[in-house]
């Protein structure tokens, strides 16, 4: 017997698309409400805040191509992220695979002595396989030896954060930066070329785009993506049906690993040209790409659009920051209460509510 | 004579550092045990910190500051049990996002607190008499405060209720199998609601500890990935509040430990030692977790409905 309630919930099976993105924006813009409530009680306008976050990440011929340069990490690891979350792989560890490619890339940028026309390409592909190997560590634990996927990769991160700090202060601290903990600069055949008088280095965003096509292609028209949604829907159906949880999973988190290693790659050659401090390398974008992935609903092709909009977070944030005086972490702050009415929404999604008013 | 100083110190600092891990791992482990994933530790924790901070430094009562944080924190796990336990969102997302709300908040509001001194912290206090045994009495009875003696209070209550008493037979039925549990009339979101609430007062009051008594400082981001540890020292624990006493404080040597020992190793690679050793201690665990079928609680992350399934 179940008791009488004044509002029945009905399963709906597949939620169709206009629903998903109708109620995704509703639990954006509840969520930026509660953070603007959250503004008002610090004693900021939240009215001013908004306004100056559309102004400074969209309004501006600036503040467009800073949203566009925080997006291309975000495009990156967000679609690697969105297969490795398709096979159910917790990946919450690529901040610390996008710092692992920064690494390789510095690492070949300066002290490969490989040709000019050969440096580039193979900082990618360092990157790639540096990210890759990171990702792998936790993926081979969990399939092997059932260790919990979440703690591994979030604990690779801080091990991540500290191998940077070790090799900036330590061994590949360069004698030419006076003191500070840096490497040197990379020789300018090392450095990624940006759209003129922006910070969006090109190569890296169309790398994305494209990896986004790939991804998506993938998931919805070989074998292997196939097989990584089966792993993830329902991993004893995998098995009987033949498919190896070990190679799926290590396989999802080659891609997720190496695409977040790329991201890394685009941070250090088109940006800072160095290696530096991780905070300066990453300010979170590891993090922020689970909301991109899961936002996009696991779709590869979605995450352009939402990348895009976390990097109006993320540029955003910078403004508000400067002009505000708010701290860094408000960037957190908006990221925690989107996931929240994102997940919450969920309900809303896939259970049709109608509200009773008599008794059944 | 010199080595047994060391000795003393290092244990002592241990007891020090450790009590808060302890205090939210226990709290982690009631959350899972009725089949709760609480990964917003570390939002809970800084929460903690931040409101035990700013209700010390206003009132001038820290012990006030702890009640505070105590709140905070189960208010905080309150959102995690509303989106897990009655909107059946998905646990992972949903800790990971209270982790995220709480570093957001508590930097933003923690802003003009920072490098602000506290005038008056939690007191280290010297146990008369059992401060002069050799040995012990300088580790455990001097320079320890209250509420180190009340994780210890608390490992003994929460061992015996988790496995003597019928509430811990229920927390433990509903983590294991919540249709059965329901069906001998537990009410089965309620205990969940309870332990995750219960998780997330001991994560505000470790949160509290680490800034009106271990340090007495309010900085942003200054729990710097401990609950993250906790996660970790549960499944080290096996879901047991004595073993996980027994882990808190190997963690906590070991970070002692990577201070102790920056003249000879590299700070930077010290500071990761501990997140090296936790994926290590999972690896060794891994075994006996699998062997002695002493894993996860059954319907851990699982929410539960009646009907289904």
């Amino acid at each position: 017997m179940k008791k009488p309630s004044l509002f029945r919930v009905e399963r709906r099976p597949v939620p169709s698309g206009h629903v998903v993105v109708l109620v995704s924006i509703l639990a954006i813009f509840a969520a930026l409400l509660v953070a603007g409530i959250f503004f008002q009680a610090y004693g900021v306008s939240a009215i001013r805040a908004y306004q100056l976050i559309v102004k400074g990440a969209l309004g501006s011929k600036l503040g467009l191509t800073e949203t566009v340069r925080r997006a291309i990490p975000l495009l990156l690891c967000g679609v690697g992220l969105t297969i490795a979350f398709r096979a159910l792989f917790w990946n919450i560890g690529a901040e610390g695979q996008l710092l692992l490619g920064g690494v390789a890339a510095a690492g070949v940028a300066l002290f490969s002595g490989l040709p000019n026309v050969l440096l580039l390409p193979a900082m990618f592909i360092a990157g790639f396989l540096a990210g890759a190997l990171w990702g792998l560590i936790p993926a081979a634990l969990k399939a092997r030896l059932g260790i919990n996927d979440v703690i591994t990769t979030l604990m690779m991160n801080y091990i991540a954060i500290y191998l940077v700090e070790w090799l900036i202060h330590g061994p590949w601290r360069g004698p030419t930066m006076r003191g500070f903990a840096y490497t040197d600069k990379f020789p300018s055949a090392a450095t990624l070329p940006t759209i003129s008088w922006t910070r969006i280095h090109w190569p890296t965003l169309l790398l994305g785009l494209a990896l986004a096509v790939l991804a998506y292609l993938l998931i919805t028209r070989t074998r292997a993506g196939f097989e990584i949604r089966v792993v993830g829907e329902n991993p004893d159906a995998a098995r009987f049906a033949g498919i190896s949880v070990l190679k799926t999973t290590l396989l999802v988190m080659i891609i997720s690993g190496g695409l977040a290693g790329l991201a890394g790659v685009g941070e250090v050659a088109g940006i800072h040209k160095m290696l530096l401090g991780p905070t300066h390398i990453s300010m979170g974008y590891g993090y922020t790409a689970i909301i991109v992935a899961w936002l996009a609903r696991r779709n590869p092709l979605a995450v352009i659009v939402t990348s895009l909009l976390f990097g109006v977070i993320m540029s955003g944030g910078d403004v508000i920051r400067v002009s505000l005086g708010l701290p860094f972490q408000v960037i957190n702050l908006f990221n925690g209460l989107i996931l929240f009415f994102l997940i919450g929404s969920e309900l809303l999604m896939h259970y049709k509510i109608s509200f009773s008013f008599r008794r059944q | 004579m010199g080595w047994e100083i060391w000795v003393i110190v290092t244990l002592s600092r241990t007891l020090a550092y450790g009590t808060p891990l302890l205090l939210a791992t226990l709290g982690e482990i009631y959350a899972e045990r009725s089949g709760v994933l609480n990964l917003g530790i570390e939002g809970m924790m800084i929460m903690g910190a931040y409101a035990a901070f700013s209700t010390a430094y206003t009132t001038g009562s820290p012990w006030l500051g702890i009640m505070v944080a105590a709140l905070v924190g189960g208010a905080f796990s309150l959102i995690h049990a509303f989106a897990s336990i009655t909107l059946k969102a998905n646990q992972v997302v949903s800790g990971l996002s209270l982790t995220m709300l709480g570093l957001g908040l508590s930097g933003v509001l923690g802003r003009g607190w920072e490098g602000k001194p506290l005038p008056v912290s939690i007191p280290e206090i010297t146990v008369p008499g059992l401060s002069k045994i050799p040995f012990l009495g300088p580790v455990l009875f001097e320079g320890q405060n209250l509420i180190v003696y009340f994780s210890f209070l608390l490992v003994v209550v929460m061992w015996y209720i988790l496995y003597r008493t019928r509430i811990g037979i229920a927390v433990r039925a509903v983590g294991e199998n919540p249709a059965t549990a329901d069906s001998l009339g537990i009410n089965v979101n309620k205990v969940r609601y309870l332990c995750t609430i219960v998780g997330g007062v001991l994560a505000g009051i470790a949160g509290g500890y680490l800034s009106v008594a271990y340090r007495p400082a309010w900085t942003e981001g200054m729990t710097g990935g401990m609950g993250w540890i906790v996660i970790a020292l549960t499944i080290f624990a096996f879901w047991n509040p004595a073993i996980g006493m027994l882990g808190a404080y190997l963690f906590a040597a070991l970070y002692h430990l990577s201070f102790r020992l920056q003249p000879w190793v590299s700070p930077e690679l010290l500071k990761a030692m501990p997140y090296a050793f936790a994926i290590l201690v999972l690896i060794a665990v891994s075994r006996g977790t699998l062997q002695k079928k002493m894993g996860a609680p059954a319907a851990l992350t699982l929410p539960y409905s009646r009907g289904e399934e």
